[in-house]
């Protein structure tokens, strides 16, 4: 037994992890590039990532970095910036403090103490990369700790369903911004840099490296982000693993309404498990791409209209 | 064992002589009672291990365990938010780092005590809500009830299950220079502070886990399974597999982590008003898997924000509708509706005599000797001493709307004095009273701070009383004022095995 409001909380405590976890790599990979080389490819590339995080503009001229970095980590007005995300993360983990384990909670409300000590009184300069880190890491003990200390029953299944959401739209949306630029890039090429700044922000660098050799090439790169079966940062990956907490949570509420969310997610992932590369390139990326974003939009709103936001009439027992 | 030479009465405590000693150089001892030291100087024999303990300690040690423990409420979230604050700035309830210890003995005679009384508030409550016996035989005048307003008229003939109305109390005891607690006020509304007691004793263990070893102290872990069982009974009889939820008023409320910690203590749901509806005048929540029936609500939420369509119309913490399911007998509500009447601080005044009344027993637990501010003779005698009394406003709690006259300027005093003159139902007066005071780490070394006791008493199959409580400390130095919106703190309160 859940209530709606609780499972409410918990798919957005996932939710709002897994965007602070994509906005601190995005940054660190930013920062990263701009290491060395700092030319006007670089430069671009990382430009790309903040663009795919909201900040407008950024790609149209020469913006000063460390504001641009110091906001997509810290601005509280920034609604995709590590901080805001972890703060609301931690403020649906106060919401549903007694469905979640006391470990997790501790781990969330240091992760949120960490940052805000950072944000208001810590010395930033030239710590951003090692801060990222620290909160990816403490992302990944946050989910160590909820797969090892609380049971994997109903609950559960809303932090998963959460997670994997997340990911495969913000996948799906950080590939479209580089397919894009690809489209209308002068000489309609990006450079290799770009690809591999692009597998660097999914973490996928080294497993595409394993899978392909480190011949980087842009539709090897997009295969492997959009339909690899085992790399769990791929869009495929995470519908499978969506779909299959939306099934539990179709099972658990035993509603004869629900069902409608694992529907729309199951036909997502199989046409991610039966898609081909060269024909999605060859069709219309960008709109396939979209298609993906507005999908899990619709399995989104199945899930709210079906176990969460659901017309009381329709619920008043007989 | 001795802290050397005795110390007389209003001096400054002798330095031991055995080193590091320094701890307590600023330890005085006076006409209040003291928890650790008897009046000649002498550890208490309960306290001789902690003394012990507490002289073979550094400053430095002592530091360490402070900030150790301040960091434990702050990851565990066990914090309030300073409201008005840009920032949200959340701080934690002052800790006390040295425990405070009672005797088997001591606990024994509290124990019966605060059987006793809640024994008689219970049966007071359901005979002011049916038959009214004590109003007509003259034991407490009627007025009094009837302008309380707390007192809730739409209870009256309702059925309340088993004649449980308080499940839940916390009533402040203090200890007086005679070492007898007596009690100062009774809280029987929405009781809050419990999840202290249990934080600061699984800080204490933490931090502290040598000084368990030294003495045997009675678990207070219990709590939840002993709370859960007392709302179990309240249980509509038709309904053998109870569901029980706890009603916050949400995370805003101050004490927002208590009713998540008690929901999760119990493992049962933690709902807010809009979880919850009404439909057919029975209650429901709403799941994932549909609306579910609620048997039993643990509300911490006051009387007045239960139910719009009964009490304020402008509260959006409650459930609309929830009012007539209770009084149709098909959702328990702890505590009841209506219970505040038996707290309000006027009424306090009759509790030895309603005791009597109900139970023909002598309290075992004294009260504290009050003046009616409605009573002419008791409001001439309060005027003319404001500099020596405490001056209570009935319906308040928190340590609001108080005057403590010898700590108060003139300005100050005049202002109660208009106000009592033109709401004199509104005050109550007690004297000065000298609480006992408790050892205390101020950060630079140990002192003697006044304290007082809230245990935590349940009334489910029988009364049960969990061993310990809530010990509140007024951190700054000769204030006589606990509560935590006022600057109190807290220690982990110890109930020694016979």
């Amino acid at each position: 037994m859940l209530l709606s409001r609780a499972a409410d909380g918990l798919y957005w405590i996932a939710r709002y992890l897994e965007r602070a976890e994509h906005t601190a790599r995005l940054v660190d990979v930013g920062l990263d590039l701009g290491l060395g080389r700092p030319d006007a490819t670089t430069r671009r590339a990382a430009d790309r990532l903040y663009a795919t995080l909201g900040f407008a503009g950024v790609l149209d001229g020469p913006i000063e970095r460390a504001p641009l970095v110091g906001a997509a980590l810290f601005d509280l007005a920034h609604r995709s910036s590590m901080a805001s995300c972890v703060t609301a993360a931690r403020e649906n983990g106060r919401q549903v403090r007694e469905e979640i384990s006391s470990d997790m909670w501790e781990q969330l409300n240091a992760l949120f103490l960490a940052v805000r000590q950072i944000q208001t009184h810590g010395d930033r300069r030239g710590r951003a990369p090692s801060i990222c880190r620290t909160v990816i890491a403490g992302i990944h003990l946050f989910q160590g700790l909820t797969d090892a200390t609380m049971g994997h029953g109903e609950g559960w299944q809303y932090l998963q369903a959460g997670r994997f959401i997340e990911r495969a739209a913000s996948t799906a949306a950080l590939i479209d911004a580089f397919v894009a630029d690809q489209a209308i890039a002068e000489g309609g090429r990006l450079e290799q840099i770009d690809w591999i700044a692009l597998l660097r922000s999914c973490a996928a660098l080294e497993a595409y490296c394993r899978h392909y050799t480190a011949d980087v090439r842009p539709e090897r790169v997009t295969e492997f982000l959009l339909l690899s079966a085992d790399f769990p940062r791929s869009v495929r990956f995470a519908t499978a693993r969506l779909e299959s907490a939306l099934l539990a949570i179709a099972r658990a509420g035993g509603r004869d309404t629900g069902g409608r969310a694992d529907r729309l997610a199951g036909r997502l992932h199989s046409s991610l498990d039966y898609g081909q590369v060269d024909e999605i390139l060859n069709d219309d990326p960008r709109a396939y791409l979209a298609g993906i974003g507005a999908q899990c939009g619709q399995i989104h709103s199945a899930l709210y209209q079906s176990y969460i936001a659901y017309p009381i009439e329709s619920a008043i027992p007989a | 064992m001795s802290l050397s030479q005795p110390a007389a009465p209003g001096r400054r405590m002798a330095l031991p002589s055995s080193p590091p000693g320094d701890l307590f150089s600023r330890y005085s001892l006076d006409h209040v009672y003291d928890e650790m030291f008897d009046s000649s100087g002498e550890a208490r024999p309960h306290c001789v291990p902690l003394v012990e303990d507490l002289l073979a300690a550094s400053l430095p040690q002592l530091r360490q365990h402070q900030t150790e423990a301040d960091r434990a409420f702050l990851t565990q979230g066990i914090t309030f938010t300073v409201y008005g604050d840009e920032a949200g700035t959340e701080r934690i309830f002052p800790y006390d780092l040295l425990p405070r210890i009672i005797t088997a003995a001591e606990w024994a005679t509290i124990e019966a005590g605060l059987t006793q009384r809640l024994t008689a508030i219970n049966l007071f409550l359901r005979d002011i809500y049916h038959e009214e016996r004590v109003l007509a035989e003259g034991i407490v005048p009627r007025e009094l009830v009837y302008s309380c307003r707390h007192y809730r008229r739409e209870m009256r003939g309702v059925h309340v299950h088993r004649g449980i109305y308080v499940s839940v109390a916390g009533t402040d005891l203090v200890r007086l220079q005679d070492g007898r607690f007596v009690v100062l006020e009774d809280n029987l509304r929405v009781p809050s502070g419990v999840s202290y007691m249990l934080a600061n004793r699984e800080v204490m263990k933490r931090v502290f886990p040598g000084l368990f070893s030294r003495y045997s102290v009675r678990p207070v872990a219990d709590y939840g399974q002993t709370l859960l069982a007392a709302l179990r009974t309240l249980a509509p009889p038709n309904r053998p597999e109870p569901t029980l939820v706890v009603l916050t008023p949400g995370v805003g409320n101050s004490a927002y982590f208590e009713h998540a910690f008690l929901a999760r203590e119990m493992g049962v749901p933690l709902v807010e008003g809009r979880d919850l509806l009404t439909h057919d005048n029975a209650v429901y929540m709403r799941t994932t898997s549909g609306l579910r029936r609620v048997d039993v609500i643990y509300r911490r939420v006051d009387d007045d924000f239960l139910d719009p369509l009964a009490f304020r119309t402008d509260s959006r913490l409650g459930v609309p509708g929830l009012l007539n399911a209770y009084r149709a007998g098909n959702v328990s509500i702890a505590n009841a509706i209506g219970t505040g009447i038996a707290d309000d601080k006027a009424l306090y005044a009759y509790m030895p005599d309603i005791i009597r009344f109900y139970l023909s027993e002598e309290p075992i637990l004294p009260n504290v000797e009050t003046y009616l501010m409605s009573k002419p003779d008791d409001r001439r005698y309060a005027l003319e001493h404001l500099d020596e009394l405490v001056v209570k406003a009935v319906g308040e709690s928190g340590g609001y709307g108080m005057l403590i006259g010898p700590h108060s300027t003139a300005a100050e005093r005049d202002a109660f004095r208009q106000k009592i003159v033109s709401e004199p139902r509104n005050f109550i007066a007690q004297p000065t009273l000298p609480l006992s005071r408790g050892a205390c780490f101020t950060g630079d070394g140990i002192e003697p701070r006044h304290i007082d006791l809230r245990p935590y008493v349940l009334y489910g199959d029988r009364v049960r009383i969990v061993p310990g409580g809530l010990t509140r400390v007024a951190l700054r130095k000769g204030s006589l004022v606990v509560n935590s919106s006022q600057g109190g703190g807290s220690k982990d309160t110890w109930v020694l095995q016979d």
